[in-house]
């Protein structure tokens, strides 16, 4: 019987090692992983290569696990915000690496990953400072960046229910980067609200089919806050 | 003269945004926009972080942090509307499904370059979001902007200066003195406010301008939807 569920945030983060690539998902709070980045920040594993839309918000989240110390390179598309000090800290201590990417080649970049493609050539960033360096392409008279799948060993993402067997389905724009994340890891992690019995998500509404999926935790809705 | 105000801008803007319009609305000042769309059109706003068909903010109390803007605010769904992933959000801007998009900048260029995510400063940390994929989705960008910096300088130029959020990509300039048009063809004056000429333009931006006898943008490819 296929049971991907586990026990503990904890149990779910067990083999995360020091130096991985880690895709979090969500957009500012919204659709954040919390208790998932939590557990992590207790497994005490360092060197950690971020992949996210934004540099951490706040104290919590993947702001805790920069002020921890964990995060060695971190992929996103929007590190400065009004509430990033912890990032914006360890950036201009030299302590972070940055790789800037436009939002929309993030999840170009990661999608190509879960679909095995070995790039993608984007009109997204041609001409500026953010494809300097990079083989470009006229197709059919349009100019094109070529760009690099972004894989992770592993994701984290926050669902709203799932079920034994892996399937998702999310809520509202808590939605953004989880299906695609769950793509392109080896090893896809999601916090659910709620574990349901197999045969109630509805097979039509199924967002993220369980084959992307390799656990999932249950856990106490927390109360999201403003990013 | 008569410059407008940021309200009467973002009422100028909504002007030009055609019933049917599949429109994204910049962080900022676009975002006031919204609250000047005609009621009589039907308008499908999207927000670029996973939503269709996004309604106006939350009365306060009610706010669902699960349902926010690009910007981070929270909003809400008009009934008919739908959520999805940002793959499937980009793949909507950069493959010319959405009809127009609204955004701000630091300076648009003549040819119609924009340069609106960077100051370029050393120690500035960059940041770019959607910003990049925006500019060159949509079938038509237009920016709303001030068209001077507080010190005075045109921000409508000839060439950026700023680093390059997208190249040659935005069609239309609204600014508090003049709408332009931009492009292959250089700059040309849609309107002017009340109290401004064309000379009076030419000496505050710089640029040679010449009057553009097109009152509506370019007509949008609605295409199968026209006949709706």
């Amino acid at each position: 019987m296929i049971d991907k569920s586990m026990e503990t945030v904890a149990a779910a983060v067990a083999d995360i090692f020091d130096g991985a690539s880690v895709m979090i998902g969500g957009f500012g709070t919204a659709g954040m992983p919390d208790q998932l980045i939590d557990a992590l920040i207790d497994r005490e594993v360092g060197n950690l290569t971020i992949i996210n839309n934004n540099a951490g918000n706040g104290e919590n989240g993947v702001a805790a696990l920069i002020k921890a110390g964990r995060v060695r390179k971190i992929i996103c598309s929007f590190p400065r915000q009004a509430d990033s000090h912890h990032f914006d800290a360890a950036y201009r201590a030299g302590e972070i690496e940055l790789e800037l990417v436009p939002q929309g080649n993030l999840a170009a970049r990661i999608q190509a990953a879960g679909a095995g493609l070995g790039a993608i050539f984007t009109p997204t960033g041609f001409g500026t400072l953010l494809a300097e360096g990079k083989e470009t392409r006229n197709i059919e008279g349009r100019d094109y960046v070529l760009e690099y799948p972004i894989r992770a060993d592993f994701a984290l993402i926050k669902a709203h229910k799932g079920d034994r067997w892996g399937n998702l389905v999310y809520r509202k724009t808590a939605r953004n980067f989880g299906p695609i994340m769950a793509m392109a890891a080896t090893t896809a992690i999601v916090q659910v609200s709620q574990i349901v019995p197999l045969g109630e998500l509805d097979p039509e509404c199924i967002v993220t089919p369980g084959v992307f999926v390799q656990r999932l935790v249950e856990v106490q809705p927390t109360t999201v806050s403003i990013a | 003269m008569n410059r407008l105000t940021r309200e009467q801008m973002a009422a100028r803007v909504a002007q030009d945004i055609p019933e049917g319009a599949y429109v994204n609305l910049g962080i900022g000042l676009p975002t006031m926009v919204a609250n000047h769309l005609p009621a009589d059109r039907e308008i499908i706003l999207q927000s670029e972080n996973g939503v269709l068909g996004m309604g106006p903010a939350p009365a306060e109390g009610e706010e669902d942090w699960e349902l926010i803007n690009a910007g981070k605010q929270a909003v809400t769904l008009l009934t008919g509307g739908a959520f999805f992933h940002h793959a499937d959000s980009f793949a909507m801007m950069r493959g010319g499904h959405i009809d127009i998009c609204v955004l701000g900048a630091f300076q648009v260029s003549v040819r119609g370059d924009i340069a609106n995510w960077h100051t370029g400063e050393p120690d500035a940390i960059p940041a770019v979001g959607g910003a990049m994929d925006l500019a060159i989705g949509a079938k038509q960008t237009f920016v709303m902007m001030e068209l001077l910096t507080k010190q005075g300088a045109s921000k409508l130029v000839e060439s950026c200066t700023y680093p390059l959020t997208g190249l040659a990509c935005v069609s239309r300039v609204y600014t508090d003195l003049a709408v332009f048009e931009v492009g292959a063809n250089g700059a040309s004056v849609v309107e002017l406010v009340d109290g401004m000429s064309i000379t009076e333009l030419e000496s505050l931006t710089g640029l040679a301008l010449t009057e553009c006898n097109r009152q509506t943008p370019t007509e949008l490819k609605l295409d199968a939807r026209a006949s709706a």
